[in-house]
């Protein structure tokens, strides 16, 4: 049996590191394209447009439409052989209806998919709300963990948690994907849903600690065996959700893309932090303490 | 009543025994330590809190899965579970589940209340803004809008599957303030007076306004006038219908109430030969020259209308004005193809996904894992009953929710099932070993969902919209999986043992 807490600083450190890369690429965007991340119109108002066309169309036309209204500079994107993205700045209800008059008039006959114009206000509310969430989120799991648990098990826990945020995060920044609300809603169901195999890891231990058989047992070695003990079902347990993810990420459709590629990042990276990053951090952690 | 009797006592003897093995654990090994390692449990003793709680739940369910009371009791069983998945049938058919604005199409718009000289935003002059929308709303015909305040001084509507957002959102979010107003045409040589020479000549409230008449959408003419004084406003009328003029056009007729009536009939006896300007959000939009009193308290609104601004300014007028004006500031319109091209999709995304899952926990798990597939089975219409039966909005990022916990609900299984692998290793008998693992894993089992919903009711709480149906479909299904797993599950390979399908824990059919 392979003892993972003997290696244990290896894994954090490559843990702590991939971390930093992340924040860096979080650095790097700030500077290169002066925000961290590719925020969507939810974050920073604006309009997206969703169009679809009787015929073909090409980016090209739909620009030329666009420089009429001095849009030129908007982000124009085919997302099919009829269908057009456009993201710009917050449009007036009149603009946007001249707009879509003159589409229908010198390119075809335009169908709205999908219209969004979110004002300012209403993006800095939803960045505020996000940082809320996350906060509010991590307090209700340490009040648990630390109750069911101890202090020490649920800032284990938690700090596997950002470390998973953390690093999905830098991905999709990495990446430069477009994020919306729903990135928010992704990042709190990896926190809530990659403490799973985390605690099952704990109980474990929790269960461990308490046979009389092992009580000779060093800290350590328990929570050694406690992860192998229960390593297939840390494996199975999100196989079974990460089939789900692929699915969707692969037939679910446009609007769910991203956010099932953020839940494919972030639950792939949960499981492995549940096993090498929030048991090593624990039983780091209890060595420190019993060595004062 | 001996029938039931026999496995109740058995439960309580459970109980007394737990609690007697627990204790003598704790005697063994330093009792004291663990107690101190609780931070928020000092001198309780936790360890004997979760048995307890665990054998007063088994409690609920004892007849179903302790010891077989009668050769009858797997027909018993039968039963109860046909019996939840009829009435989950029954529910859904009852009441069928709404779809939300993205699935269905329609148009969601976020209003903010602007404070003006005279009127605060506030709870009252809020609560005013949201019933004129409601009057509006329904003078549009929308089928169950949603219309509800957000904050301090938001107003979210919501019009499922309208198919001109265009005409909504002019109809919504226009003041619709009325006023009649006391006029005179300006001399001519008056132009380019200042303000403070029209009031000074006029009285302190004229101000100089434009009237246009426009031709195909083309100003042809623009006439200044002198706005003397408003002297009767939207309030005062009684209604408001859609009528034509003498020569066919599009107006507006409407009716003062009395205290309207009268002091319109004063206002024209004195306006003879002068014009009276109508003016709606401060734009006017006609001012005819009054020819002679009008005592009926009846009037003609014209203006170059169209048949459809009539009927709009109709429903306007009936509805009252905003007693504030408000801004839009959120509008999202999603068309119908978007939301069918989504459902279709999501169909095939979880068709497969739960027949991969079907696969891997049949091939990995054997027939146990046939069992927690026939649970999901059960798991599927029993969570969308209850999202039904709670009237909730079905709505794409919910689906995705959905289909995830389809994910999560096998994981509990997988922990029992693990769990029953160790067991069976040790040697015990198939009985044991599943009671064992129900009861070993219940703690991992509550102790991750809980995590997880605690991270949905977060979501619920901050998120608005469409990711509420997010966070909701996920805490109902970590809820209805906890159900399914610790019970139907339990349930159903019971009956595998009562009906002595698997007796040997060698068994080729179980997972070791």
């Amino acid at each position: 049996m392979f003892d993972i807490i003997k290696k244990s600083r290896m894994f954090l450190t490559v843990s702590a590191i991939v971390t930093a890369l992340a924040l860096a690429v979080l650095l790097f965007n700030f500077m290169v394209h002066g925000k961290p991340m590719n925020f969507g119109i939810d974050f920073t108002g604006g309009t997206m447009l969703n169009l679809r066309f009787a015929k073909a169309v090409s980016v090209g036309e739909v620009r030329q439409v666009l420089d009429g209204y001095g849009l030129g500079e908007s982000t124009i994107q085919k997302s099919g052989d009829q269908d057009i993205l456009i993201r710009t700045k917050p449009l007036d209800n009149d603009v946007r209806t001249r707009l879509l008059a003159d589409f229908n008039t010198k390119i075809s006959q335009t169908e709205i998919l999908e219209a969004d114009v979110i004002g300012p206000t209403i993006g800095k509310e939803l960045g505020q709300q996000a940082i809320w969430a996350l906060l509010l989120a991590s307090l209700g799991i340490i009040i648990y963990v630390s109750f069911r648990f101890e202090v020490k098990y649920a800032l284990a826990a938690l700090l596997a948690l950002y470390h998973d945020a953390i690093i999905t995060t830098g991905i999709i920044a990495l990446l430069w994907r477009q994020i919306d609300i729903t990135f928010v809603a992704a990042l709190l169901t990896i926190m809530g849903y990659s403490i799973n195999d985390t605690i099952v890891i704990f109980d474990r231990i929790r269960e461990n600690l308490k046979k009389t058989s092992l009580a000779k047992k060093k800290f350590n070695e328990i929570v050694n065996l406690s992860i192998w003990e229960t390593m297939s079902r840390s494996i199975n347990t999100v196989m079974t959700v990460l089939f789900m993810v692929l699915c969707l990420l692969i037939f679910g459709g446009e609007p769910l893309r991203e956010f099932s590629l953020t839940l494919l990042i972030g639950f792939t990276l949960g499981a492995y932090s549940s096993v090498f990053v929030a048991p090593t951090l624990l039983a780091l952690w209890h060595h420190n303490e019993s060595k004062k | 009543m001996g029938l039931l009797k026999k496995p109740f006592l058995e439960a309580v003897d459970n109980i007394v025994s737990a609690s007697k093995r627990v204790s003598c654990l704790e005697e063994k090994r330093k009792p004291r330590r663990y107690c101190r390692r609780f931070p928020f449990c000092h001198g309780l003793k936790p360890a004997e809190l979760i048995p307890r709680l665990k054998m007063l739940a088994s409690h609920c369910f004892y007849m179903l899965y302790l010891q077989p009371m009668s050769k009858n009791i797997n027909q018993l069983r039968i039963l109860l579970i046909l019996g939840i998945i009829a009435a989950s049938v029954y529910v859904l058919i009852q009441f069928p589940l709404n779809l939300g604005l993205d699935l269905q199409g329609g148009t969601r718009l976020v209003y903010e209340g602007q404070e003006t000289e005279k009127v605060k935003v506030s709870d009252d002059s809020m609560a005013g803004v949201v019933a004129v929308i409601r009057n509006r709303i329904d003078g549009l015909g929308v089928s169950e809008p949603t219309i509800q305040r957000k904050g301090q001084s938001q107003v979210i509507v919501e019009l499922p599957g309208i198919k001109d957002p265009e005409r909504a959102i002019a109809l919504i979010g226009d003041t619709a303030m009325l006023e009649f107003v006391e006029a005179e045409w300006l001399p001519g040589d008056a132009r380019g007076a200042s303000p403070e020479k029209v009031k000074e000549f006029y009285g302190a409230e004229a101000r100089i306004g434009t009237v246009k008449e426009e031709q195909d959408g083309r100003v042809v003419s623009e006439k200044p006038i002198v706005l003397k004084k408003t002297v009767l406003t939207g309030a005062d009328l009684k209604g408001a219908f859609p009528g034509f003029d003498q020569y066919g056009n599009p107006v507006v007729d409407i009716e003062f109430n009395d205290n309207g009536a009268k002091l319109f009939a004063e206002v024209t006896a004195r306006s003879v030969n002068k014009p009276i300007a109508i003016i709606l959000d401060r734009k006017v939009i006609s001012a005819p020259n009054v020819r002679e009193p009008i005592p009926s308290g009846r009037a003609q609104i014209s203006g170059n209308f169209k048949a459809e601004d009539v009927r709009d300014l109709v429903i306007k007028l009936k509805a009252g004005s905003l007693p504030i004006p408000v801004k839009m500031v959120e509008t999202r319109i999603v068309g119908p193809s978007l939301g069918k091209d989504s459902i279709d999709r999501s169909k095939i995304a979880g068709v497969l996904g739960f027949l991969f899952i079907v696969a891997f926990m049949v091939i990995y798990y054997r027939l146990p894992g046939f069992i927690s597939v026939l649970s999901l089975a059960i798991y599927v219409p029993l969570t969308l009953s209850i999202l039904a039966a709670f009237h909730t909005t079905l709505t794409l990022p919910g689906i995705a929710g959905f289909l995830l916990t389809l994910g999560m609900a096998v994981d509990a299984n997988v922990i029992i099932y693990e769990r029953l692998k160790e067991e069976l290793r040790l040697g015990k008998t198939v009985k044991a070993s599943f009671a064992a693992a129900f009861d070993r894993a219940f703690a991992a089992i509550l102790d991750s969902n809980v995590t997880t919903i605690i991270g949905a009711v977060t979501l619920f709480f901050v998120g608005t919209g469409t990711i509420r149906g997010f966070a909701i479909t996920l805490t109902i299904g970590i809820l209805v999986s906890m159900f399914t797993a610790l019970t139907l599950t339990r349930l159903m390979l019971n009956m595998l043992v009562d009906a002595k399908i698997v007796t040997d824990p060698n068994s080729k059919l179980l997972y070791k």
